[in-house]
């Protein structure tokens, strides 16, 4: 019986066994956070002493800490890379044609070529010869400038699909060039510049390669301390912290897919 | 691209020209904090190594010595190639390009069945590929690793079922890291694989079937010719970073699935590092990642040249 | 008893996607070496039933013979058919020449031979200079040409063309379509046609059937459908029409007496075998405008249209119905003015009784 040629024999499956493979280890984790006994290979009974261990255990203040570094250099990144491809993308899709505008794509788009650990490599070194101590500040600045492209994107997508007829509407009914660009033009792209944001926040969040260089001794983000603790071993606080991180994710996942099905439904 | 229309127009009296130095903070911070770091990273990679971490600042090969030619222990043999580092280079290329063909093979079916459903569930399709994306690297290779190590669920769970009498190994193996580097780059298969097939015009196969292409050869000659240039974004996508990675072989390999990643790592870290030793390495990589762009640029412009008809 | 066996046989076929049925219970039968044209409004299953031919769809209910085979089951590559899609879907990654033998490879002709039927395709539709372009260096002409060459290459028994013309212009269009009749008579392929454009139905096709709601209205020549229409969907979509209610006095056989508004009556053919009040279709172009004393109608005129070629009056008849009269454009006719009242006369045969 022909099924269309939509169809393929075992596509299905092989979907099915993407999501499998993709999945089972998060699911793994999240089960045996609730694990009740001291070692990670049998099963103690669900209990929550891990959570409670992460909060108020031996290595409460250190993930804390570093808990609270992530957190405030992802937020400051975010908004900074944000305001910066905000600009970038109005210029590169409302000023038309101007000499360097594919030279700046290409540089927009760098630090997406460039494999991390050669970035990370790269930073090290330009702060170390400028001679700028490594500490939150180069972290910061490596995270702004590797989030700009992540915040770019999804701006520049929803701009390109926004008729340049709005604003010319608006300056034809007398508004003045600030009045059409934030009365019209940025509500309208509000719904790419809230994806970018999300965007930017959740990949300086994850960053490790090149924070681990720049970071500087003693400074710790979310994802350096986890590193330092696994090395030892997995132990199960680190599957609490990291079921926690999922639960993060999976609410920041969640919005921008919100975000995004509200803005299709705008023009 | 600045269309004809598009010039002219506008909001009156030539304003768009006033809009061009809204990408100053761009062109800064790029330009100062990436362009220029890689600059002096090329030139650290001619620069004498300090004993302590650090360059002093004479003008030498001898990192790219280091890399490519062996002098003996003492230097005084006569030179000859030196393998050890190009076999790590060979095999993250291995490693990488394996992991790549995985994710090609389970990547394309799942692309392909998630573009083909109707457009109402596909939406819901690709949220569940996207989440493990959102997932911290650190924490999905973690969890990996506490899945498969030798008395994991994994293992547990098989012999439970009967299918091995013993766990299985695969922590520390060539294997495990490919799973590493399969496991995290996968996504970036899925998308523009995805992309491309929702572009697809299906008439285009019913007219294969019609002049009595079967379902196999109609793939083969007409689907993956046409969705080209997604399948080598994606291949691309996850080569690149497979390249370079650091956590999956660091996490889940051990010395003898040394990649790339770690050798440069190891040569910033402690007092045996060698900075001008890393950034030649560094070099060599990425001047490898830009041949790999190179491959993409040139399948791109041929899949422009083909374009127009739909 | 040798009957003619039909090219390609429709039988009671059914198609329904969840609680919609796009086809219901559609028979007809289509002849070899015909030129068939499946003509109706979009969404009236056309498109349907020509990819049920062609193996595209699965056919809910009913049963489709080519030649006698019935072809359920059979997977699009074991069918003797062809299609031209209505965008082409000629393959962007190979040349013009490799897109005509691509049908032939798969048949599995060895490669100097498909080489030289895709030259003599391509001669044939006078492309022989562009057998190494690629499909997005040629003009959406000639596109269609080379979909039509890949088509025909295999020998397909039965060619199908969906729409094939109707992304070309005007003037294209009209000299494609001679061009697809010629080649339909010399190939003497079976040539069956979907189209919603009546024009292009009626100048081609040996026969039509139209189509609407998924069910065949009425099939016939060119002329049977235009001058015989049989219900009230038919004369309406077919050319432009009046459609007036009229009372039925009496009905004889296949003909009868109708009460016009003005109170005259009139004899005419009828598809309506009932009394009461039916629809009656007079074609505009079948009237003439006359003196009101031999007058079957009386009329106001309210406004002249200059067509070029034609002239159309539209009038308000006693009564209050609106009618349109056309008039071959000439410097012999006198144009009434708008306000005036005329006559109008219903030409012999030409007003029809419709079986609604």
């Amino acid at each position: 019986m022909s099924r269309g040629v939509r169809h393929y024999p075992g596509f299905g499956w092989m979907t099915v066994l993407c999501l499998v493979i993709l999945y089972a280890p998060l699911i793994v984790v999240t089960v045996y956070s609730f694990n009740g006994s001291t070692s990670i290979t049998t099963w103690g009974g669900f209990s929550l002493r891990w959570y409670v261990d992460v909060f108020t255990g031996p290595e409460a203040p250190r993930f804390k800490a570093a808990a609270w570094n992530s957190l405030t250099i992802a937020l400051i990144a975010a908004t900074v890379a944000t305001a910066i491809a905000t600009a970038a993308a109005v210029a590169m899709h409302r000023a038309g044609g101007f000499r360097g505008r594919s030279l700046t794509f290409a540089l927009i788009n760098l630090p997406l070529m460039v494999p991390e650990i050669v970035v990370a490599v790269a930073t090290l070194i330009f702060f170390t010869m400028v001679g700028i101590t490594t500490g939150y500040m180069t972290i910061l600045i490596a995270h702004i400038t590797f989030c700009i492209p992540f915040a770019y994107l999804p701006i520049a997508a929803r701009l390109q699909g926004i008729d340049e007829g709005y604003e010319q509407a608006a300056r034809d009914l007398y508004a003045g060039r600030g009045q059409a660009f934030f009365l019209v033009l940025l509500p309208l792209m509000l719904p790419g510049v809230i994806s970018g944001y999300l965007l930017a926040f959740i990949i300086s969040l994850d960053d490790f390669i090149i924070t681990n260089f720049v970071k500087g001794a003693g400074m710790e983000t979310l994802p350096t301390a986890i590193f330092g603790s696994v090395k030892q071993g997995i132990k199960p606080n680190i599957m609490a912290i990291s079921t926690l991180m999922l639960a993060v994710s999976a609410v920041f996942v969640t919005l921008s897919y919100l975000v995004n099905r509200v803005g299709r439904k705008s023009p | 691209m600045a269309g004809p229309g598009t010039s002219g127009g506008g909001g009156g009296g030539g304003w768009r020209p006033l809009l061009v130095p809204l990408l100053m903070p761009t062109w800064l911070t790029i330009g100062i904090f990436l362009v220029l770091p890689v600059a002096l990273m090329a030139v650290y990679s001619f620069l004498t190594k300090e004993f302590r971490g650090g360059v002093i600042w004479d003008f030498t090969l001898a990192a790219y010595d280091q890399f490519f030619v062996d002098r003996g222990l003492f230097g005084d043999e006569p030179p000859a190639i030196e393998w050890t580092y190009i076999a790590i280079f060979w095999r993250s290329i291995w490693q990488a390009g394996l992991a790549t063909l995985f994710c090609l093979l389970v990547g394309f079916p799942t692309a392909w069945f998630i573009a083909t459903r109707p457009a109402s569930q596909r939406g819901v399709w690709l949220f569940l590929i996207t989440i493990p994306y959102w997932v911290n690297l650190l924490i999905r290779t973690v969890s990996l690793k506490f899945l498969i190590r030798d008395n994991g669920p994994l293992n547990e769970g098989l012999m439970a079922l009967g299918v091995l009498d013993a766990p299985v190994t695969l922590v520390n193996t060539n294997l495990a890291v490919q799973l590493g580097l399969f496991y995290s780059y996968l996504p970036f298969m899925v998308l523009p694989i995805y992309a491309a097939v929702e572009r697809y015009n299906f008439a285009l196969s019913e007219a294969a079937a019609d002049l009595y292409a079967s379902r196999w050869v109609t793939l083969r000659e007409i689907v993956i010719p046409v969705v080209k240039p997604g399948i080598v974004a994606g291949c691309i996508l996850v080569f690149v970073p497979s390249l370079g990675a650091f956590l999956a072989p660091d996490l889940l390999g051990g010395a003898k699935t040394f990649m790339i990643g770690s050798l440069i790592e190891e040569q910033f870290k402690g007092s045996l590092g060698n900075w001008p030793f890393g950034a030649a390495a560094s070099m060599i990589l990425m001047t490898l990642v830009l041949c790999a762009l190179m491959v993409y640029a040139r399948s791109a412009s041929q899949a422009a040249g083909q374009g127009a008809a739909r | 008893m040798a009957a003619v066996q039909d090219a390609v046989d429709i039988r009671n076929v059914t198609k329904r996607y969840g609680s919609f049925t796009a086809l219901d219970g559609v028979s007809l039968g289509i002849a070899d070496n015909e030129f068939f044209t499946l003509l109706g409004p979009s969404g009236c299953g056309k498109t349907t039933l020509l990819r049920m031919i062609a193996g595209f769809e699965e056919i809910t209910q009913g049963e489709i013979r080519l030649f006698g085979d019935p072809i359920a089951g059979r997977d699009p590559n074991h069918r003797p058919v062809n299609t031209v899609f209505q965008h082409y879907a000629l393959f962007p990654h190979m040349t013009v020449r490799d897109n005509v033998a691509f049908g032939l490879k798969m048949k599995g002709m060895d490669a100097a031979s498909r080489r030289a039927r895709a030259e003599r395709m391509l001669e044939m539709v006078h492309l022989s200079a562009f057998a190494d372009r690629m499909p997005a260096q040629l003009s959406g002409g000639q596109q269609q040409r080379v979909a039509l060459a890949r088509a025909l290459a295999p020998e397909p028994r039965v060619l199908l063309l969906d729409e094939p013309l109707s992304a070309l212009d005007l003037k294209l269009r009209q000299a494609m379509r001679v061009e697809l009749k010629q080649l339909q008579e010399e190939t003497g392929i079976t040539f069956i046609f979907v189209t919603h454009d009546q024009e292009e139905a009626l100048t081609m096709s040996d026969r039509i059937a139209v189509m609407s709601a998924g069910q065949v209205q009425q099939i016939g020549t060119a002329r049977e459908i235009y001058e015989a229409p049989v219900n009230r969907f038919v004369a309406d979509f077919i050319g432009e029409t009046n459609l007036i209610e009229v009372e039925v006095t009496r009905v004889d056989g296949d003909r009868a007496e109708v009460v016009l508004p003005g109170g005259h009556r009139l004899t005419c053919p009828s598809a309506s075998r009932t009394g009461g009040r039916h629809a009656l279709s007079i074609r505009p172009e079948r009237m003439s405008v006359v003196a009101e004393a031999g007058a079957d109608m009386l009329a106001v005129v309210e406004r002249v249209v200059y067509l070029g070629t034609d002239l159309q009056l539209m009038v308000r008849l006693e009564g209050g119905a609106e009618f349109h009269v056309r008039l071959q454009n000439s410097a012999r006719i006198a144009v009434p003015e708008p306000g005036a009242r005329i006559g109008l006369r219903i030409e012999d045969g030409a007003a029809r009784l419709l079986a609604d």
